[in-house]
């Protein structure tokens, strides 16, 4: 290829993120792990942090494309619960259950081996992972870490106790479980307050569905309740005339809408929020889902770009554009046109996946194609959806023009076909 | 680092960043890995509603991503997907979907619908779908050991008259009521 000036300054800034990955693992960290080499290296090796929708996919691709590589999966929790149709749990009409999955099977078909517990390190020019047991030696890394919060960004908020109150439950699990049972304790007549930050952040349907689910839940059991969206962001960010138009459908006169409301500060004491720091608007149930960031391991290792937010990446292989030898996928992620989805992770794990294994085996890598499809419930019966095509377009991922979009109108079908995305997905994770 | 001729300084890093621009066109399994999320992995699918594609006839998928991205057909998401790929792509998607292994979904049929489904197969819609519709026939689909809810979908969609069907098809399927299209799903989905 022939540098430009461009892609000179882009190598500079490679190896200067590489530098500061270095010092960062040169701090405490790798010196608190207590063991040394937890499994030495012997062969080509894959290392992958994260068990979601696009680690789990990327461990699993890598193995089917190439058997010969050693893939070790790193996961936090001995069970993934899915985000998306966490939803419907907080409106009642699926459990926890559903939506849970181990990795036993993944493990065992694909010969992965689980490695259960936190990353506390990444030193890139050693090529080394650090967990609290000891080190991992990769060839490759993907991060598929998914979100943290930029709790900052909330005055009064307190990360360790203002969740317990006002739930954001936007990571599935406990804080679902939390938000759903807030509901089944509030009196009829009371008022639900859900704030949703600036984009970009994860799901971008996700928080006008959760409004659906809890309207209906309401409409049946608590007709005489309110709720209050503030919206950070000036309108509603995807599907919104599809929301539009199943609120007016099924839930007239339940929902206020607010655009251009963003809250900038909690009261728990009050049980209310501050829209920018003035406004104080009252809930019996809050749900803040705070402003996003990648994964805490990213931005720890300094994946993170200039936004201090989410991780640059190149366009085909999804390696970060700041340190050599590691991929990013899934929300942690900037994949241009690709929304922060559990779809697009998937997608992106096998992009990710093909280009890993052609990259160790010294082939040619393979242009992305992607494809995102997201589907949310107005009803328990009703859904509709969002679908895309991605391809690359000078360095860039973009939507395939003339492709794509939102459903025409609520559908009883989508709410069906959504039910086997789900299974599938899930499926194609866990197996 | 090393120094070039030209005097651009080239590190070691860059190696990614070229071979990356290097990268060649997206290949058949890069096109159809992306469908597997809904699909199931290789084209088995897990969930009841969406069709397994592995193992299906190439001429088949191929004339159903066309009729999607046409309209022809009706579908929800599928024709907003299908808009996104060329024909070549699609012929690509067809041929690595055909040559997966078919697996049978696990699951619960009733008895009954299967041996009334097989009577009306056998009358009306063997001559296309030959050998209990597990081979395809020009560009007829193989229907054998699909999901049943899927092909149950299919059925409505033809008897409401939203996906449309060549003379031939229409002659032998109007008669049907929609109990006999019932037994006729639950008799291909019975198909090992």
């Amino acid at each position: 290829m022939t540098l430009d000036r461009r892609n000179f300054l882009k190598m500079l800034g490679a190896g200067a993120g590489a530098g500061a990955l270095h010092g960062c693992a040169g701090t405490a960290p790798m010196v608190s792990a207590s063991g040394g080499e937890i499994m030495p290296k012997s062969g080509r090796r894959v290392v992958v942090v994260g068990g979601g929708y696009g680690g789990t996919i990327a461990a699993k691709y890598v193995r089917m494309l190439d058997a010969s590589i050693e893939v070790v999966l790193i996961e936090r929790n001995r069970q993934f619960v899915s985000c998306p149709f966490s939803n419907l749990v907080v409106g009642g009409i699926r459990q926890m259950s559903d939506l849970t999955i181990g990795y036993d099977k993944l493990a065992s078909n694909h010969g992965i081996k689980m490695v259960y517990g936190d990353v506390t390190a990444i030193d890139a020019a050693a090529k080394t992972v650090a967990l609290a047991a000891g080190t991992l030696k990769y060839d490759r890394l993907i991060l598929s870490p998914g979100i943290d919060f930029r709790f900052e960004e909330l005055a009064g908020y307190d990360p360790a106790t203002t969740p317990d109150v006002m739930p954001h439950a936007w990571k599935a699990g406990p804080q679902t479980e939390l938000l759903r049972k807030q509901l089944l304790d509030m009196k009829d007549g009371s008022s639900v307050v859900i704030t949703v930050p600036l984009a970009p952040y994860r799901c971008p349907p996700g928080p006008y569905e959760r409004v659906n689910m809890i309207a209906m839940y309401l409409k049946q059991h608590k007709p005489k309740s309110k709720i209050i969206m503030l919206d950070a962001n000036p309108d509603i960010t995807s599907k919104a005339g599809l929301f539009r138009k199943g609120w007016a459908k099924h839930y007239d006169g339940m929902i206020t809408y607010k655009g251009a409301n963003k809250v900038t500060a909690v009261a728990v004491k009050n049980r209310s929020v501050l829209v920018e720091g003035v406004d104080e608007v009252r809930g019996d149930v809050i749900n803040v889902i705070p402003p996003q960031r990648a994964g805490n391991v990213a931005v720890k290792a300094g994946l993170v770009g200039e936004d201090k937010k989410w991780c640059p990446v190149n366009a085909t292989t999804f390696e970060s554009t700041l340190a050599k030898d590691i991929h990013v996928i899934g929300d942690a992620c900037v994949a241009g046109a690709m929304p922060k989805s559990g779809y697009s992770a998937n997608s992106e794990a096998k992009i990710c996946a093909t280009n890993v294994v052609a990259l160790m085996n010294g082939r040619d890598t393979v242009e992305m194609s992607g494809i995102n499809t997201c589907y949310s419930f107005i009803t328990g019966k009703e859904a509709v959806s969002v679908a895309g095509v991605y391809k690359v377009a000078n360095g860039s991922i973009v939507a395939v023009p003339n492709s794509g979009g939102v459903s025409p109108d609520l559908s009883e079908l989508e709410a069906i076909y959504a039910e086997s995305w789900l299974k599938n997905i899930l499926t194609e994770m866990s197996t | 680092m090393k120094i070039r001729k030209d005097g651009w300084v080239v590190a070691a890093g860059l190696m990614a960043l070229s071979a990356a621009s290097l990268a060649a066109p997206p290949t058949a399994a890069m096109l159809s890995n992306a469908c597997a999320g809904c699909h199931g992995t290789l084209g088995a699918s897990a969930g009841p509603s969406m069709p397994s594609l592995a193992g299906q006839s190439k001429v088949s998928i191929v004339e159903s991503m066309n009729g999607f991205k046409s309209g022809a057909r009706p579908s929800t998401i599928m024709g907003r997907l299908a808009k996104g790929y060329s024909d070549a792509e699609i012929d690509a998607m067809g041929e690595f979907f055909s040559k997966q292994k078919p697996v049978m979904p696990v699951q619960t049929l009733d008895p009954a619908k299967i041996a009334k489904g097989q009577a009306i197969h056998e009358k009306s819609c063997a001559r296309c779908h030959v050998e209990d519709g597990k081979e395809p026939k020009d560009n007829s689909p193989i229907v054998a050991s699909q999901w049943l809810k899927y092909l149950q979908v299919q059925m409505d969609d033809y008897a409401s008259g939203k996906r449309k069907m060549l003379d031939n098809k229409a002659e032998k399927m109007k008669p049907l009521s929609r109990d006999d299209l019932d037994a006729v799903a639950h008799f291909y989905s019975s198909i090992k």
